[in-house]
């Protein structure tokens, strides 16, 4: 790490002003030399010492060590052990954790609710496209519309919790609504069957909006001229679609699929709001966090996060190399 | 957002068909705005019956249809007890203090940080920058077992500079608008004020950012947003009963109202509106603001 590089030179305060050489100054100390008037444009005599871009990273760096790898690296060397996230002693179990985690038949339980979520992003990312796509046509009271389903995404994730905890509630406002249809009540919560669809749902109805919203801007972004040669050329809505709209969002469809999938992975808001993960809709990260600080197992708990992390940057991973970042070409 | 959109202005050279095609066009466009009507009612439904719900009183409740109209339109008594009972007062404060110096803070670490990257050469840069990426993809929620650690072996726990820390710390979206935007403004703006004498600092604090005003406002919207509405960051690391923002004290509703869905519907309305202003007041900033922030 160089952050201590930093912190080991104190210098006194910031860096003096420049004395006041004519002539253009480079941009920093390895800019090119030339162009200034004088002889050896470098060091001491310039304003930039070499420490003073380090004085400006000082503090981020230092947060995002302490904040972000620390964490990963800690949270690494307690998955080998059997901490329990108080005593002063830990011992050292090697790959127990992993196998233990690899053995509980929760743990599939766990991986098979993220498909729900997994199903739902699906759902949430086809209906995000279709909305964006109308409403960038002609549409009377377009910015009504994108407002009430963009509206969600701002509301507060407890408030959501209780709003469909009292919307799922047997006899409640879903219930009777499809009673007028002819649909009988079910328990939307209460039925180990169903609790996760109905989740995965709100889960839909909170961040459709979004990915809407991401896509109507790209849509925007697209230079007219090309519907106009589209439309010319004779192409209807689902050509415009297919050939000019789809191609051109392509980069921020693929970003939203692959926030999906962390996503469905590491769902636990709505869940743990709602039904405290109660009725096999237990997830990933409730889990980690009951194994952590409710059964005091930090040891399993990391060798869990541990899991959990390592998949993500997989997908990440394998996202960018199965769809480098290829841009379409907008003159 | 804006009027000039791209496929709106296409419309015109279409009509060149005969009845049945007319015909099927009335039909697409009948079917669309059964869509948007549809979806809409999906969005706001939920929402009416709570809203409903937080006018009624407690022995309405027991025969109500929960989409019927209140007996009273105006009774705010559930209002006032979610107010006063849930501790709502105290829990904006806590919001509001943690909201301001989290978002101050990141401001500046994410200018700050952008700065040095942008306008500066030095070792080790393209390493830095690596590690600010890599940071960005390791999502917070699955590494809090450890910081949780950290926290506690800071002294922070169960003090509202716990979650400013962390949101100060874990936020590398608005270094990258900030970085973005600080491409944009022009490296011989800087040069002229060196001619003039000014040192780094100032040229920070006098030049880039004022010149950052767009992408401070950005990453207030996104920021705001996030810490108004998480709940994760205060339940786990100020468990104290006087430390609730405005999720934690919402969620502590489930106790003792546990069955007065009244109260509990009017708390979540009372956490709702702010958010509803706020969003018709900033409606455009809001989406640009989250179109910048997610595609970085």
């Amino acid at each position: 790490m160089s952050a201590p590089q930093t912190a080991g030179t104190r210098v006194p305060a910031l860096p003096s002003p420049p004395d006041d050489a004519p002539g253009r100054r480079p941009r920093g100390r390895r800019a090119r030399p030339g162009g200034g008037t004088e002889p050896r444009p470098r060091r001491r005599t310039r304003r930039s010492r070499w420490f003073t871009p380090w004085l400006y990273l000082l503090a981020p760096l230092t947060l995002l060590v302490v904040f972000t790898y620390l964490p990963v690296a800690d949270m690494i060397s307690y998955s080998f052990t059997d901490w329990d996230g108080i005593s002063p002693t830990r011992n050292f179990v090697g790959l127990d954790n992993y196998t233990d985690l690899f053995t509980r038949p929760q743990l599939f339980q766990v991986f098979w609710v993220s498909l729900f979520y997994l199903a739902g992003s699906v759902v949430q990312i086809a209906a995000a496209l279709y909305f964006a796509t109308i409403l960038s046509f002609n549409t009377r009271l377009r910015n009504l519309f994108k407002g009430i389903l963009f509206f969600p995404y701002l509301i507060n994730g407890v408030a959501i919790g209780f709003v469909f905890l009292y919307f799922f509630q047997p006899g409640g406002t879903l219930d009777s609504i499809l009673k007028a249809f002819g649909v009988g009540p079910h328990l939307w919560l209460g039925d180990p069957h169903l609790v996760n669809t109905s989740l995965a749902g709100v889960s839909v109805w909170r961040f459709m909006g979004l990915n809407m919203v991401l896509f109507l801007g790209a849509i925007q972004s697209i230079p007219p001229q090309l519907y106009e040669a589209a439309a010319l050329d004779g192409a209807s809505r689902w050509q415009q679609f297919r050939y000019v709209i789809a191609p051109s969002i392509r980069p921020i469809i693929s970003l939203s699929v692959i926030l999906a999938i962390s996503g469905s992975l590491s769902v636990f808001e709505i869940p743990f709001i709602m039904t405290g993960g109660s009725n096999n809709s237990e997830t990933f990260v409730i889990q980690t966090i009951k194994l952590a600080f409710n059964f005091n197992k930090t040891g399993l708990a990391s060798a869990a996060a541990v899991v959990l992390l390592a998949i993500v940057l997989l997908v990440t991973w394998l996202q960018r190399l199965l769809f480098p970042d290829e841009r379409v070409e907008q003159s | 957002m804006t009027a000039l959109t791209g496929p709106a202005a296409v419309k015109a050279p279409r009509p060149r068909s005969g009845g049945t095609r007319s015909l099927r066009g009335a039909t697409a466009v009948f079917l669309k705005y059964l869509s948007l009507v549809l979806a809409s009612a999906v969005v706001l439904i939920p929402l009416l019956a709570i809203l409903l719900t937080s006018l009624r009183t407690a022995k309405e409740m027991g025969s109500a249809n929960p989409l019927s109209a209140p007996h009273h339109w105006l009774n705010f008594h559930n209002y006032v007890t979610a107010f006063n009972d849930g501790h709502m007062m105290r829990a904006l404060w806590n919001t509001s203090f943690i909201l301001f110096f989290s978002v101050l803070g990141t401001v500046l670490i994410g200018s700050m940080t952008a700065y040095a990257i942008d306008r500066f050469h030095f070792p080790f840069k393209r390493l830095i920058l690596g590690l600010f990426l890599i940071a960005s993809l390791v999502p917070s929620v699955t590494t809090q077992v450890a910081t949780y650690q950290i926290v506690n072996n800071l002294g922070a726990m169960d003090t509202r500079w716990a979650p400013i820390m962390l949101y100060m710390g874990t936020d590398i979206v608005s270094i990258y608008i900030f970085l973005q935007f600080i491409r944009s403004i022009p490296v011989s703006l800087d040069e002229a004020a060196r001619l003039d004498g000014a040192n780094s600092f100032t040229i920070y604090w006098r030049i880039i950012v004022p010149l950052l005003k767009p992408a401070i406002a950005t990453v207030v919207i996104i920021k705001g947003v996030a810490i108004y509405n998480d709940f994760y960051i205060p339940f786990l690391y100020m468990p104290d009963d006087n430390l609730g923002t405005i999720s934690t004290s919402l969620f502590r509703f489930k106790g003792p109202y546990g069955a007065h869905w009244e109260v509990i519907s009017a708390g979540a309305a009372l956490v709702i509106i702010p958010s509803l202003v706020v969003f018709l007041a900033l409606q455009r900033f809001i989406y640009n603001g989250f179109a910048s922030g997610a595609t970085k």
